[in-house]
Protein backbone atom coordinates (compact mmCIF):
# COMPACT_ATOMS: atom_id res chain seq x y z
CA UNK A 1 0.00 0.00 0.00
CA UNK A 2 2.59 2.32 0.79
CA UNK A 3 4.92 1.50 -2.60
CA UNK A 4 1.37 2.20 -3.93
CA UNK A 5 1.08 5.78 -2.75
CA UNK A 6 4.97 6.64 -3.07
CA UNK A 7 4.74 5.42 -6.63
CA UNK A 8 1.30 7.78 -7.44
CA UNK A 9 3.10 10.73 -5.42
CA UNK A 10 7.02 10.24 -6.90
CA UNK A 11 5.68 9.95 -10.26
CA UNK A 12 3.31 13.15 -9.79
CA UNK A 13 6.07 14.91 -8.94
CA UNK A 14 8.13 14.76 -11.86
CA UNK A 15 5.22 15.01 -14.43
CA UNK A 16 4.05 18.20 -12.52
CA UNK A 17 7.69 19.43 -12.52
CA UNK A 18 7.89 18.75 -16.48
CA UNK A 19 4.62 20.51 -16.36
CA UNK A 20 6.53 23.64 -14.80
CA UNK A 21 9.70 23.82 -17.30
CA UNK A 22 7.35 23.41 -20.10
CA UNK A 23 4.10 25.30 -20.04
CA UNK A 24 4.52 28.45 -22.18
CA UNK A 25 1.97 30.59 -20.20
CA UNK A 26 4.35 31.40 -16.58
CA UNK A 27 0.71 31.49 -14.23
CA UNK A 28 0.20 27.86 -15.41
CA UNK A 29 3.55 26.97 -14.36
CA UNK A 30 3.16 28.87 -11.21
CA UNK A 31 -0.20 26.11 -11.01
CA UNK A 32 1.72 23.73 -12.16
CA UNK A 33 4.63 24.19 -9.11
CA UNK A 34 1.53 24.46 -6.45
CA UNK A 35 0.37 21.30 -7.12
CA UNK A 36 3.45 19.51 -6.72
CA UNK A 37 4.64 21.37 -3.78
CA UNK A 38 1.34 19.35 -2.65
CA UNK A 39 2.74 16.25 -3.57
CA UNK A 40 6.00 16.94 -1.89
CA UNK A 41 3.41 17.90 1.13
CA UNK A 42 2.47 14.13 0.64
CA UNK A 43 5.90 12.28 0.25
CA UNK A 44 6.74 14.50 4.00
CA UNK A 45 3.83 12.43 5.32
CA UNK A 46 4.03 9.39 3.61
CA UNK A 47 7.56 9.73 6.17
CA UNK A 48 5.96 10.17 9.31
CA UNK A 49 7.13 14.15 8.64
CA UNK A 50 3.85 15.36 9.33
CA UNK A 51 5.02 18.91 10.94
CA UNK A 52 6.97 18.90 8.05
CA UNK A 53 4.18 18.72 5.23
CA UNK A 54 2.20 21.51 7.11
CA UNK A 55 5.07 23.72 7.11
CA UNK A 56 6.05 22.77 3.19
CA UNK A 57 2.75 24.10 2.56
CA UNK A 58 2.26 27.17 4.80
CA UNK A 59 5.47 28.21 3.57
CA UNK A 60 6.01 27.07 0.09
CA UNK A 61 2.66 27.02 -1.55
CA UNK A 62 1.07 29.75 0.88
CA UNK A 63 4.03 32.60 1.14
CA UNK A 64 6.90 31.81 -1.67
CA UNK A 65 4.61 30.81 -4.48
CA UNK A 66 2.40 33.89 -3.71
CA UNK A 67 4.96 36.12 -4.42
CA UNK A 68 5.74 34.09 -7.09
CA UNK A 69 2.62 34.60 -8.36
CA UNK A 70 2.56 38.92 -7.33
CA UNK A 71 6.02 39.59 -9.31
CA UNK A 72 4.64 37.22 -12.63
CA UNK A 73 1.03 39.19 -12.88
CA UNK A 74 3.13 42.69 -12.45
CA UNK A 75 5.09 41.92 -15.06
CA UNK A 76 3.68 41.93 -18.50
CA UNK A 77 4.97 38.83 -19.89
CA UNK A 78 2.63 38.65 -23.17
CA UNK A 79 5.24 39.36 -25.19
CA UNK A 80 7.65 36.84 -23.80
CA UNK A 81 5.06 33.90 -24.52
CA UNK A 82 5.46 34.44 -28.66
CA UNK A 83 9.51 33.66 -28.23
CA UNK A 84 10.63 30.24 -28.90
CA UNK A 85 13.02 30.31 -26.90
CA UNK A 86 13.57 31.58 -23.05
CA UNK A 87 17.15 31.74 -22.98
CA UNK A 88 20.40 31.37 -25.18
CA UNK A 89 22.48 29.24 -23.19
CA UNK A 90 20.65 26.09 -22.97
CA UNK A 91 23.86 23.55 -24.26
CA UNK A 92 25.22 24.80 -20.86
CA UNK A 93 22.42 24.40 -18.80
CA UNK A 94 21.99 20.59 -20.76
CA UNK A 95 25.48 19.65 -19.78
CA UNK A 96 25.44 20.68 -16.02
CA UNK A 97 22.23 19.06 -15.03
CA UNK A 98 23.15 16.11 -17.05
CA UNK A 99 26.68 16.15 -15.02
CA UNK A 100 24.52 16.30 -11.58
CA UNK A 101 21.64 13.10 -13.05
CA UNK A 102 25.38 11.06 -13.42
CA UNK A 103 26.62 11.83 -9.94
CA UNK A 104 23.21 10.99 -8.50
CA UNK A 105 22.98 7.85 -10.36
CA UNK A 106 26.81 7.00 -9.40
CA UNK A 107 25.89 7.94 -5.66
CA UNK A 108 23.03 5.99 -5.41
CA UNK A 109 24.97 2.44 -4.91
CA UNK A 110 26.12 3.73 -1.69
CA UNK A 111 22.58 3.89 -0.65
CA UNK A 112 22.15 1.80 2.61
CA UNK A 113 19.14 1.15 4.55
CA UNK A 114 21.09 -0.65 7.24
CA UNK A 115 21.32 2.24 9.77
CA UNK A 116 19.35 3.05 12.12
CA UNK A 117 19.45 6.32 14.60
CA UNK A 118 17.66 7.07 17.77
CA UNK A 119 15.00 8.00 16.01
CA UNK A 120 12.86 5.33 14.92
CA UNK A 121 9.36 5.67 13.19
CA UNK A 122 8.35 4.04 16.96
CA UNK A 123 10.20 6.71 18.43
CA UNK A 124 9.07 9.59 16.34
CA UNK A 125 5.28 8.28 16.69
CA UNK A 126 5.48 8.34 20.15
CA UNK A 127 7.49 12.00 20.99
CA UNK A 128 4.87 13.07 18.08
CA UNK A 129 6.88 14.45 15.25
CA UNK A 130 6.45 18.05 15.93
CA UNK A 131 8.40 17.35 19.26
CA UNK A 132 11.03 15.34 18.13
CA UNK A 133 11.98 17.86 15.39
CA UNK A 134 11.78 20.62 18.15
CA UNK A 135 14.11 18.56 19.96
CA UNK A 136 16.68 17.61 17.83
CA UNK A 137 16.59 21.35 15.54
CA UNK A 138 17.49 23.25 19.57
CA UNK A 139 19.85 20.71 21.10
CA UNK A 140 21.84 18.87 18.69
CA UNK A 141 21.34 21.36 15.62
CA UNK A 142 21.46 24.38 17.43
CA UNK A 143 24.38 25.51 15.69
CA UNK A 144 23.64 24.68 11.86
CA UNK A 145 20.18 26.55 12.85
CA UNK A 146 21.44 29.88 14.55
CA UNK A 147 23.49 29.87 10.69
CA UNK A 148 20.67 29.34 8.44
CA UNK A 149 18.57 32.02 10.41
CA UNK A 150 21.77 34.82 10.26
CA UNK A 151 21.91 33.80 6.27
CA UNK A 152 18.33 34.73 6.31
CA UNK A 153 18.93 37.86 8.31
CA UNK A 154 21.53 38.66 5.35
CA UNK A 155 18.78 38.27 3.02
CA UNK A 156 16.52 40.49 4.78
CA UNK A 157 18.69 43.39 5.41
CA UNK A 158 19.66 42.98 1.55
CA UNK A 159 15.87 43.76 0.85
CA UNK A 160 15.15 46.32 2.97
CA UNK A 161 18.94 48.37 1.54
CA UNK A 162 17.47 47.91 -2.03
CA UNK A 163 14.20 49.54 -1.21
CA UNK A 164 15.38 52.08 0.94
CA UNK A 165 18.24 53.02 -1.56
CA UNK A 166 16.05 54.80 -4.05
CA UNK A 167 14.25 57.16 -1.21
CA UNK A 168 17.71 59.16 -0.51
CA UNK B 1 -4.53 -4.38 -9.16
CA UNK B 2 -4.26 -7.66 -7.69
CA UNK B 3 -2.53 -6.90 -4.60
CA UNK B 4 -5.49 -4.35 -4.00
CA UNK B 5 -7.92 -7.12 -4.05
CA UNK B 6 -6.18 -9.05 -1.65
CA UNK B 7 -5.77 -6.06 0.19
CA UNK B 8 -9.16 -5.54 0.26
CA UNK B 9 -10.46 -9.09 1.32
CA UNK B 10 -7.84 -9.73 4.39
CA UNK B 11 -9.32 -10.26 7.51
CA UNK B 12 -8.83 -6.49 8.79
CA UNK B 13 -10.16 -4.93 5.77
CA UNK B 14 -14.07 -5.12 6.71
CA UNK B 15 -12.98 -2.57 10.14
CA UNK B 16 -11.11 -0.26 7.62
CA UNK B 17 -13.96 0.25 5.34
CA UNK B 18 -16.10 0.49 8.43
CA UNK B 19 -14.17 3.17 9.55
CA UNK B 20 -14.33 4.99 5.78
CA UNK B 21 -17.96 4.76 5.72
CA UNK B 22 -17.94 6.28 9.48
CA UNK B 23 -15.35 9.24 7.93
CA UNK B 24 -17.80 9.92 5.24
CA UNK B 25 -20.86 10.34 6.88
CA UNK B 26 -19.24 12.26 9.27
CA UNK B 27 -18.31 14.48 6.50
CA UNK B 28 -21.64 14.44 4.93
CA UNK B 29 -22.91 15.73 8.07
CA UNK B 30 -20.71 18.52 8.54
CA UNK B 31 -20.52 19.71 5.39
CA UNK B 32 -24.74 20.00 5.47
CA UNK B 33 -24.92 21.04 8.48
CA UNK B 34 -22.34 24.31 7.76
CA UNK B 35 -24.00 24.88 4.33
CA UNK B 36 -27.22 25.29 6.29
CA UNK B 37 -25.43 27.59 8.60
CA UNK B 38 -24.01 29.65 5.38
CA UNK B 39 -27.48 30.05 3.84
CA UNK B 40 -29.05 31.39 6.78
CA UNK B 41 -25.56 33.54 7.75
CA UNK B 42 -26.72 35.48 4.91
CA UNK B 43 -30.25 35.96 6.39
CA UNK B 44 -28.93 36.69 9.69
CA UNK B 45 -26.29 39.31 8.61
CA UNK B 46 -28.75 41.33 6.67
CA UNK B 47 -31.62 41.24 9.68
CA UNK B 48 -28.59 42.39 11.94
CA UNK B 49 -26.94 44.93 9.79
CA UNK B 50 -30.48 46.06 9.20
CA UNK B 51 -31.58 46.57 12.43
CA UNK B 52 -28.52 48.37 13.70
CA UNK B 53 -29.14 50.61 10.74
CA UNK B 54 -33.19 51.33 11.75
CA UNK B 55 -34.22 49.43 8.89
CA UNK B 56 -36.26 45.80 8.87
CA UNK B 57 -34.20 43.80 6.59
CA UNK B 58 -35.86 40.84 4.32
CA UNK B 59 -39.33 40.78 5.18
CA UNK B 60 -40.82 39.74 1.93
CA UNK B 61 -39.92 36.05 1.33
CA UNK B 62 -42.00 33.77 3.59
CA UNK B 63 -42.48 34.93 7.48
CA UNK B 64 -39.93 37.90 8.61
CA UNK B 65 -38.38 37.12 5.08
CA UNK B 66 -37.55 32.83 6.49
CA UNK B 67 -37.11 31.99 3.11
CA UNK B 68 -34.93 34.15 1.68
CA UNK B 69 -32.18 32.60 1.28
CA UNK B 70 -33.87 29.47 -0.07
CA UNK B 71 -35.02 32.67 -2.79
CA UNK B 72 -31.24 33.91 -3.02
CA UNK B 73 -30.20 29.90 -3.83
CA UNK B 74 -32.86 29.48 -6.76
CA UNK B 75 -32.09 32.54 -8.10
CA UNK B 76 -28.23 31.85 -8.22
CA UNK B 77 -29.05 28.44 -9.75
CA UNK B 78 -30.75 29.65 -12.72
CA UNK B 79 -28.74 33.25 -13.53
CA UNK B 80 -26.76 32.37 -16.90
CA UNK B 81 -23.39 31.82 -16.40
CA UNK B 82 -21.08 34.11 -18.52
CA UNK B 83 -17.75 33.85 -19.13
CA UNK B 84 -15.56 37.31 -19.82
CA UNK B 85 -13.90 37.77 -23.28
CA UNK B 86 -10.62 36.23 -23.50
CA UNK B 87 -10.76 34.92 -19.60
CA UNK B 88 -8.31 32.40 -18.86
CA UNK B 89 -10.84 29.56 -18.85
CA UNK B 90 -9.56 26.89 -17.27
CA UNK B 91 -8.21 28.80 -14.49
CA UNK B 92 -11.61 30.83 -14.48
CA UNK B 93 -13.20 27.63 -13.81
CA UNK B 94 -10.56 26.51 -10.91
CA UNK B 95 -10.57 29.31 -8.98
CA UNK B 96 -13.96 29.19 -7.30
CA UNK B 97 -13.99 25.84 -6.73
CA UNK B 98 -10.22 26.47 -4.83
CA UNK B 99 -11.64 28.84 -2.85
CA UNK B 100 -14.42 26.81 -1.25
CA UNK B 101 -12.45 23.23 -1.27
CA UNK B 102 -9.90 26.04 1.00
CA UNK B 103 -12.62 26.80 3.62
CA UNK B 104 -14.46 23.41 3.38
CA UNK B 105 -11.39 20.95 4.15
CA UNK B 106 -10.64 23.52 7.47
CA UNK B 107 -13.31 21.84 8.88
CA UNK B 108 -12.13 18.71 8.74
CA UNK B 109 -10.19 19.35 11.91
CA UNK B 110 -12.41 21.17 14.32
CA UNK B 111 -13.55 19.69 17.37
CA UNK B 112 -17.32 20.66 17.45
CA UNK B 113 -17.74 18.68 20.79
CA UNK B 114 -16.20 15.80 22.57
CA UNK B 115 -15.09 13.00 20.13
CA UNK B 116 -17.03 14.51 17.48
CA UNK B 117 -14.24 15.75 14.62
CA UNK B 118 -13.53 14.03 11.41
CA UNK B 119 -9.97 13.64 11.21
CA UNK B 120 -8.42 13.99 14.72
CA UNK B 121 -4.70 15.00 13.57
CA UNK B 122 -1.43 16.00 15.90
CA UNK B 123 -0.94 19.06 13.77
CA UNK B 124 -4.69 20.27 13.23
CA UNK B 125 -3.95 24.00 13.94
CA UNK B 126 -0.80 24.06 11.38
CA UNK B 127 -3.05 22.05 9.07
CA UNK B 128 -5.98 25.57 9.13
CA UNK B 129 -2.87 28.22 9.16
CA UNK B 130 -1.87 25.94 5.82
CA UNK B 131 -5.52 25.39 4.24
CA UNK B 132 -6.49 28.49 4.55
CA UNK B 133 -3.45 30.29 3.39
CA UNK B 134 -4.30 27.92 -0.14
CA UNK B 135 -7.66 30.17 -0.14
CA UNK B 136 -6.12 32.77 -1.37
CA UNK B 137 -5.21 31.45 -4.47
CA UNK B 138 -9.15 31.08 -5.62
CA UNK B 139 -9.10 34.85 -5.33
CA UNK B 140 -6.13 35.65 -6.68
CA UNK B 141 -6.44 33.74 -9.90
CA UNK B 142 -10.48 34.39 -10.27
CA UNK B 143 -8.68 38.16 -10.27
CA UNK B 144 -5.56 37.01 -12.98
CA UNK B 145 -8.02 35.09 -15.30
CA UNK B 146 -11.28 37.29 -15.47
CA UNK B 147 -8.79 39.42 -17.96
CA UNK B 148 -10.50 42.62 -16.23
CA UNK B 149 -8.95 45.59 -14.53
CA UNK B 150 -11.35 45.98 -11.58
CA UNK B 151 -10.78 42.10 -10.33
CA UNK B 152 -6.97 42.31 -10.91
CA UNK B 153 -6.53 45.15 -8.88
CA UNK B 154 -8.89 43.32 -6.14
CA UNK B 155 -6.98 39.72 -6.45
CA UNK B 156 -3.60 42.12 -6.07
CA UNK B 157 -4.93 43.10 -2.83
CA UNK B 158 -6.58 40.38 -1.14
CA UNK B 159 -2.89 38.88 -1.62
CA UNK B 160 -0.98 41.70 -0.52
CA UNK B 161 -3.94 41.78 2.58
CA UNK B 162 -3.68 38.12 3.39
CA UNK B 163 0.13 37.54 3.49
CA UNK B 164 0.53 40.70 5.52
CA UNK B 165 -1.82 38.89 7.86
CA UNK B 166 -1.49 35.32 8.22
CA UNK B 167 2.17 36.60 9.94
CA UNK B 168 0.32 38.22 12.39
CA UNK B 169 -2.40 35.08 12.65
CA UNK B 170 0.08 32.47 13.14
CA UNK B 171 2.01 34.36 15.38
CA UNK B 172 -0.94 35.09 17.78
CA UNK B 173 -2.02 31.62 17.92
CA UNK B 174 1.91 30.53 19.26
CA UNK B 175 0.95 31.45 22.32
CA UNK B 176 -1.54 28.98 22.75
CA UNK B 177 0.70 26.42 21.48
CA UNK B 178 3.05 27.51 24.04
CA UNK B 179 -0.01 27.08 26.38
CA UNK B 180 -1.39 23.92 25.90
CA UNK B 181 1.92 22.17 24.39
CA UNK B 182 0.12 20.66 21.67
CA UNK B 183 -1.08 21.81 18.17
CA UNK B 184 -4.36 19.07 18.43
CA UNK B 185 -7.05 21.35 18.41
CA UNK B 186 -9.14 18.89 20.82
CA UNK B 187 -5.71 18.65 23.28
CA UNK B 188 -5.81 22.46 23.10
CA UNK B 189 -9.75 22.55 24.15
CA UNK B 190 -8.86 19.84 26.96
CA UNK B 191 -5.98 21.90 28.61
CA UNK B 192 -7.97 24.97 28.45
CA UNK B 193 -10.36 23.58 31.12
CA UNK B 194 -7.11 22.96 33.74
CA UNK B 195 -6.42 26.77 33.51
CA UNK B 196 -8.35 28.82 36.44
CA UNK B 197 -10.41 31.01 33.94
CA UNK B 198 -11.57 27.81 31.55
CA UNK B 199 -10.58 29.51 28.09
CA UNK B 200 -7.33 31.23 27.17
CA UNK B 201 -8.94 34.32 26.11
CA UNK B 202 -8.15 35.32 29.64
CA UNK B 203 -4.47 35.13 29.71
CA UNK B 204 -3.99 35.30 26.06
CA UNK B 205 -5.91 38.37 26.05
CA UNK B 206 -3.52 40.12 23.87
CA UNK B 207 -3.29 37.26 21.38
CA UNK B 208 -7.04 36.62 21.87
CA UNK B 209 -6.81 40.24 19.84
CA UNK B 210 -4.50 40.06 17.63
CA UNK B 211 -6.20 36.95 16.20
CA UNK B 212 -9.66 38.12 15.67
CA UNK B 213 -8.58 41.38 13.34
CA UNK B 214 -6.49 39.17 11.49
CA UNK B 215 -9.17 36.46 11.49
CA UNK B 216 -11.52 39.52 9.71
CA UNK B 217 -8.79 41.02 7.08
CA UNK B 218 -8.26 36.90 5.87
CA UNK B 219 -11.35 36.36 5.21
CA UNK B 220 -11.89 39.97 3.42
CA UNK B 221 -14.55 41.01 5.38
CA UNK B 222 -15.46 44.66 6.63
CA UNK B 223 -13.46 47.05 7.65
CA UNK B 224 -10.75 45.25 6.12
CA UNK B 225 -12.56 44.01 2.76
CA UNK B 226 -10.43 46.34 0.55
CA UNK B 227 -10.09 43.15 -2.12
CA UNK B 228 -13.86 43.97 -2.81
CA UNK B 229 -14.27 47.65 -1.91
CA UNK B 230 -17.74 48.43 -3.79
CA UNK B 231 -16.66 52.11 -4.20
CA UNK B 232 -13.78 51.86 -6.05
CA UNK B 233 -13.58 48.71 -7.79
CA UNK B 234 -17.09 47.55 -8.18
CA UNK B 235 -17.23 44.37 -6.36
CA UNK B 236 -13.02 43.29 -6.88
CA UNK B 237 -11.62 39.82 -7.75
CA UNK B 238 -15.21 38.08 -8.60
CA UNK B 239 -17.05 40.95 -10.50
CA UNK B 240 -16.86 39.09 -13.60
CA UNK B 241 -18.44 36.18 -12.20
CA UNK B 242 -22.45 35.27 -12.56
CA UNK B 243 -24.66 32.52 -11.22
CA UNK B 244 -23.23 29.29 -9.80
CA UNK B 245 -19.52 30.45 -9.98
CA UNK B 246 -20.12 33.37 -7.44
CA UNK B 247 -22.51 31.64 -5.58
CA UNK B 248 -19.57 29.52 -5.09
CA UNK B 249 -17.16 32.82 -3.90
CA UNK B 250 -20.10 33.79 -1.71
CA UNK B 251 -20.48 30.71 0.42
CA UNK B 252 -16.59 30.19 0.60
CA UNK B 253 -15.94 33.83 2.25
CA UNK B 254 -18.72 32.66 4.37
CA UNK B 255 -17.43 29.08 5.36
CA UNK B 256 -14.12 31.19 6.08
CA UNK B 257 -16.00 33.02 8.83
CA UNK B 258 -17.48 30.16 10.21
CA UNK B 259 -14.23 28.43 10.06
CA UNK B 260 -12.20 31.32 11.49
CA UNK B 261 -15.12 31.91 14.19
CA UNK B 262 -14.92 27.93 15.37
CA UNK B 263 -10.49 28.49 15.15
CA UNK B 264 -11.38 31.24 18.09
CA UNK B 265 -13.94 29.10 20.00
CA UNK B 266 -11.74 25.95 19.99
CA UNK B 267 -8.56 27.96 20.71
CA UNK B 268 -9.66 30.81 23.11
CA UNK B 269 -12.52 30.06 24.34
CA UNK B 270 -12.26 27.00 25.47
CA UNK B 271 -14.55 24.95 22.34
CA UNK B 272 -17.32 22.58 24.14
CA UNK B 273 -16.66 23.08 27.49
CA UNK B 274 -17.85 25.60 30.53
CA UNK B 275 -15.26 27.33 32.64
CA UNK B 276 -15.29 25.55 36.01
CA UNK B 277 -16.22 28.72 37.68
CA UNK B 278 -19.60 28.94 36.22
CA UNK B 279 -20.85 25.08 36.77
CA UNK B 280 -19.40 25.98 40.28
CA UNK B 281 -22.01 28.64 40.47
CA UNK B 282 -25.22 27.15 38.40
CA UNK B 283 -24.49 23.06 38.41
CA UNK B 284 -27.34 21.84 35.91
CA UNK B 285 -25.60 23.69 32.76
CA UNK B 286 -23.22 20.62 33.12
CA UNK B 287 -25.86 18.70 31.14
CA UNK B 288 -26.20 20.92 28.40
CA UNK B 289 -24.26 18.94 25.80
CA UNK B 290 -20.91 20.05 24.44
CA UNK B 291 -22.18 20.89 20.96
CA UNK B 292 -24.57 23.61 22.59
CA UNK B 293 -21.79 25.55 24.02
CA UNK B 294 -19.44 25.30 20.70
CA UNK B 295 -22.77 26.60 18.72
CA UNK B 296 -23.55 29.71 20.94
CA UNK B 297 -20.00 30.92 21.25
CA UNK B 298 -19.50 30.43 17.65
CA UNK B 299 -22.95 32.59 16.35
CA UNK B 300 -21.56 35.23 18.88
CA UNK B 301 -18.26 35.33 17.26
CA UNK B 302 -20.23 35.62 13.57
CA UNK B 303 -22.18 38.52 15.19
CA UNK B 304 -19.68 40.35 16.65
CA UNK B 305 -17.93 40.05 12.39
CA UNK B 306 -21.56 41.85 11.72
CA UNK B 307 -21.82 44.15 14.73
CA UNK B 308 -18.10 45.38 13.51
CA UNK B 309 -19.15 45.07 9.97
CA UNK B 310 -22.05 47.72 10.86
CA UNK B 311 -19.83 50.15 13.14
CA UNK B 312 -16.68 50.33 11.43
CA UNK B 313 -15.98 52.59 8.24
CA UNK B 314 -13.20 50.84 5.85
CA UNK B 315 -9.62 51.54 5.90
CA UNK B 316 -7.45 52.98 3.53
CA UNK B 317 -4.72 50.80 1.92
CA UNK B 318 -1.63 51.88 3.73
CA UNK B 319 -3.97 51.92 7.15
CA UNK B 320 -4.60 48.21 6.47
CA UNK B 321 -0.50 47.21 6.26
CA UNK B 322 0.57 49.53 8.64
CA UNK B 323 -1.96 48.11 11.36
CA UNK B 324 -0.81 44.46 10.06
CA UNK B 325 2.91 45.17 10.18
CA UNK B 326 3.78 48.11 12.54
CA UNK B 327 0.87 46.94 15.28
CA UNK B 328 -0.48 43.51 14.95
CA UNK B 329 2.70 41.62 14.20
CA UNK B 330 5.04 43.55 17.41
CA UNK B 331 1.41 42.23 19.40
CA UNK B 332 1.77 39.16 18.64
CA UNK B 333 5.47 38.96 19.38
CA UNK B 334 5.26 40.76 22.92
CA UNK B 335 2.33 38.09 23.48
CA UNK B 336 4.83 35.07 22.71
CA UNK B 337 8.10 36.87 24.60
CA UNK B 338 5.42 37.01 27.84
CA UNK B 339 3.62 33.63 27.18
CA UNK B 340 7.15 32.03 27.41
CA UNK B 341 8.36 33.77 30.29
CA UNK B 342 5.69 32.92 32.34
CA UNK B 343 5.95 29.20 31.05
CA UNK B 344 9.21 29.05 32.41
CA UNK B 345 8.37 31.08 35.67
CA UNK B 346 5.48 29.37 36.36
Amino acid sequence: MVELFFGYLAGAVVVLSLLVVFSRNAVHSVLWMLLMFLHMAGLYLLLNAEFLAATQVIVYAGAILVLFLFVIMLLNITEEMRLEQFTVGWPMGVSVSLGVLIAMLAALSGFRTDLKGPWSIEAVERTTHTKALGKVLYTEYMLPFEIASLVLLVAIVGAVYLAKKRLR
Amino acid sequence: MMKLFELLIQPGSFDILLDILVVVLKIAVVIAVVMLHVAYATYFERKVIGHMQVRMGPREVGPHGLLQPVADMLKLFFKEDIIPARADKPVFYLAPVISLMAALSSLAVIPFFDGFVIADINIGLLFILAVSSLGSYGIVLSGWASNSKYSFLGGLRSMAQVISYEVAMGLSLVGVMIMAGSLNLTEIVRAQASYPAGMFAVPQVLGFFVFIVAAIAETNRAPFDLPEAESELVAGYFVEYSGMRFALFYAAEYIGMIVMGALAVTCFLGGWTVPGFVTAVLPFLEHVPGVVWFIGKLYFIIFFYYWIRATLPRYRYDQLMNIGWKILIPLALVNILITGIAKVIL
